[in-house]
C-alpha cells in the first residue's frame, strides 16, 4: 500500500468542519421539529371524515415514504425553479427534509394513536374536557410515550440524511468536507474524519433525546 | 334532576333502545339490571351524550343533553361517569389522575386543584396513594380512583356502567363499598349493574331492560322479590 495518510490539513479544517456541523445541526434540528409538527397534522388530515383531507394527506404520505429523499430534494431546490420559486440551498434541503419526516411521522403518530385506549378520551370527556384538551393533557402525553423510540430513530436519520444537502449546494457538513476534499485530495482522511462527526453528532442527540425524555417515562419508572 | 322522554336509538338497523321513559330524582339511586346487550349502557351515554340520540328528549336539570345549542361539556360537569374499564391516566400520578379535570376544566389553581384531589382520594379511601401511578396500584383501587376522579368535578349525579364487572371478585367489595358510601350521602346515581346484591340494598328503585325496552321498575323489594315480567323472573332465578 503506497498511500500516505496525511492527516495536518484535516486538522486544520477541524475548525471550519465544525462549523459547518452547526450547519447541519441547524438543518436536522429545524425539520425534525417541523415534521413532527407536519406529520400530526398530516395524521389528523389522515384520520378525517373529508375525503380532500384524507388525500392530500395519503398523497403527501405515499410520496414522502416511496420516493428518494435525494429526488425530494432537487424538486424543492430546483424543481420548484420551474414554476417561479426559487428557494436557498439551506430552505430547500429543510423543506425536503420536513416534507420527509412528516410522511414518515404521519405513519408512527398512526401507530401511537392506536395504542392510546379509546376509553381514555372518553373518560377525559366526560370529566368535561374539550376535545382538545382531552388531546392536550391525556391522548398526546400517551402517544408520545409511544412514538418516542420511533421518532428517536427518526432524528438520528434526519441528521444523517442532511449530508444530501451537499448536493444542493448547502455548505453543511458533507458540503464543507467536500469542499476541502476538492482543494487538498485528502479523500479518505476528510471523509473518515467527517464520518466520525457524523457518529459523535448522531450519539449525543440520542443521549439528549434520552435525557429530554425521561419526564415522559416516570410512569415507567415508578415501583410496581 | 333526570328525565328520559321516549328516547330512542339505534346502532345500524339495530334498535338498541326503542322508547324508553325514565325520571330520576335528585338523591335517588336507580339500579338497571338485565342482560348483556339490552341496552343499559347505551342509556347511559345518551345520558351524557357520548352516544347521540334518534328520537325523545333526555333533559337533566331542564336542559335538553342533545339541543344544537347545549354546552356540553359544562353539562358533563354535573355528570359524573365512572366506566367497566377504569380508564386511570396511565401518565399521571393518583393525585394528578383527580386534579387534573378541575385544574383544566373549571380552571382552579394548581394548589386548590390538588386540594380537591387530596380531598376526595381521601374520601375514596386512597390517602395513602396520592403519589402512585395507576400501575402501582390494585384494579379496586384504580376504579376508586376513578370515582375520586368523577368526584372532584363536584356533581350532582353519578353514573356508573359496570362499575365492578371488569374486577377480579376479591377487588369487588371494596369499590360497591364506595359506592353506598355515596349513596348514603345522598348522591344521585344510576347504577348498571350486574350485583344484584347492591342493587336490592342500595337502590331506591330498580329498573329492568328487556330488548331495548324498560320492562319493569319499582322498589326493589317489590321487583327483585315479586317480579311479574316472566323474563325478569329468568333473569333473576339463573343470576342468583
Amino acid at each position: 500500500m503506497d498511500y500516505q495518510f496525511h492527516w495536518r490539513p484535516v486538522i486544520q479544517a477541524l475548525p471550519d468542519l465544525l462549523k459547518a456541523s452547526l450547519v447541519t445541526l441547524e438543518v436536522s434540528l429545524i425539520a425534525m421539529a417541523l415534521g413532527l409538527m407536519f406529520g400530526l397534522v398530516l395524521y389528523f388530515c389522515r384520520a378525517s371524515s373529508l375525503r380532500l383531507l384524507r388525500g392530500f394527506g395519503s398523497t403527501w404520505v405515499e410520496i414522502a415514504r416511496n420516493t428518494p429523499s435525494l429526488f425530494q430534494i432537487f424538486v424543492f431546490y430546483w424543481g420548484l425553479g420551474e414554476f417561479g420559486i426559487f428557494l436557498s440551498s439551506f430552505t430547500a434541503v429543510v423543506a425536503a427534509l420536513t416534507f420527509n419526516c412528516a410522511g414518515y411521522m404521519a405513519e408512527t403518530y398512526r401507530g401511537g394513536f392506536n395504542a392510546v385506549p379509546a376509553g381514555q378520551d372518553k373518560a377525559a370527556r366526560t370529566l368535561g374536557m374539550t376535545k382538545l384538551q382531552s388531546l392536550r393533557y391525556v391522548v398526546l402525553p400517551q402517544v408520545l410515550r409511544a412514538i418516542y423510540g420511533p421518532m428517536t430513530n427518526q432524528f438520528t436519520w434526519v441528521i444523517l440524511a442532511s449530508s444530501l444537502g451537499m448536493l444542493a449546494g448547502l455548505r453543511e457538513l458533507s458540503g464543507e468536507t467536500q469542499y476541502f476534499n476538492s482543494r487538498t485530495f485528502r479523500t479518505f482522511e476528510f471523509f473518515a474524519a467527517t464520518a466520525v462527526i457524523y457518529y459523535l453528532i448522531a450519539k449525543i442527540a440520542l443521549i439528549l433525546m434520552r435525557l429530554l425524555g425521561r419526564p415522559l417515562f416516570r410512569a415507567e419508572r415508578a415501583r410496581p | 334532576m333526570i328525565v328520559l322522554e321516549n328516547l330512542r336509538k339505534s346502532f345500524g338497523e339495530l334498535e338498541v333502545l326503542k322508547g324508553i321513559n325514565l325520571t330520576v330524582d335528585n338523591g335517588e339511586v336507580v339500579s338497571l339490571i338485565g342482560a348483556s346487550g339490552s341496552g343499559k349502557s347505551t342509556l347511559l351515554y345518551c345520558i351524557n351524550a357520548l352516544e347521540s340520540i334518534h328520537a325523545g328528549k333526555v333533559t337533566v336539570d331542564g336542559i335538553d343533553v342533545h339541543a344544537k345549542g347545549t354546552d356540553i361539556n359544562k353539562l358533563r360537569q354535573k355528570l359524573g361517569t365512572v366506566f367497566q374499564q377504569w380508564n386511570s391516566f396511565p401518565h399521571l400520578t393518583a393525585l394528578e389522575n383527580v386534579a387534573l379535570a378541575p385544574r383544566v376544566v373549571t380552571k382552579k389553581s394548581r394548589k386548590e386543584a390538588q386540594e380537591i384531589a387530596e380531598k376526595q382520594l381521601v374520601h375514596v379511601g386512597l390517602g395513602d396513594k396520592l403519589n402512585h401511578y395507576p400501575s402501582q396500584l390494585s384494579g379496586g383501587q384504580q376504579q376508586r380512583l376513578a370515582i375520586a376522579r368523577a368526584l372532584a368535578m363536584e356533581p350532582k349525579y353519578m353514573l356508573f356502567d359496570e362499575a365492578t364487572s371488569a374486577l377480579d371478585p376479591e377487588l369487588v367489595g371494596e369499590v360497591l363499598d364506595i359506592m353506598r358510601l355515596l349513596a348514603s350521602e345522598g348522591m344521585t346515581m344510576i347504577v348498571v349493574t350486574h350485583e344484584m346484591s347492591f342493587a336490592r340494598d342500595v337502590s331506591d328503585r330498580v329498573a329492568f331492560f328487556k330488548q331495548g325496552v324498560l320492562a319493569e321498575i319499582g322498589p326493589p323489594e317489590q321487583v327483585m322479590t315479586n317480579p311479574q315480567d316472566p323474563d325478569l323472573q329468568r333473569f333473576l332465578s339463573t343470576i342468583g
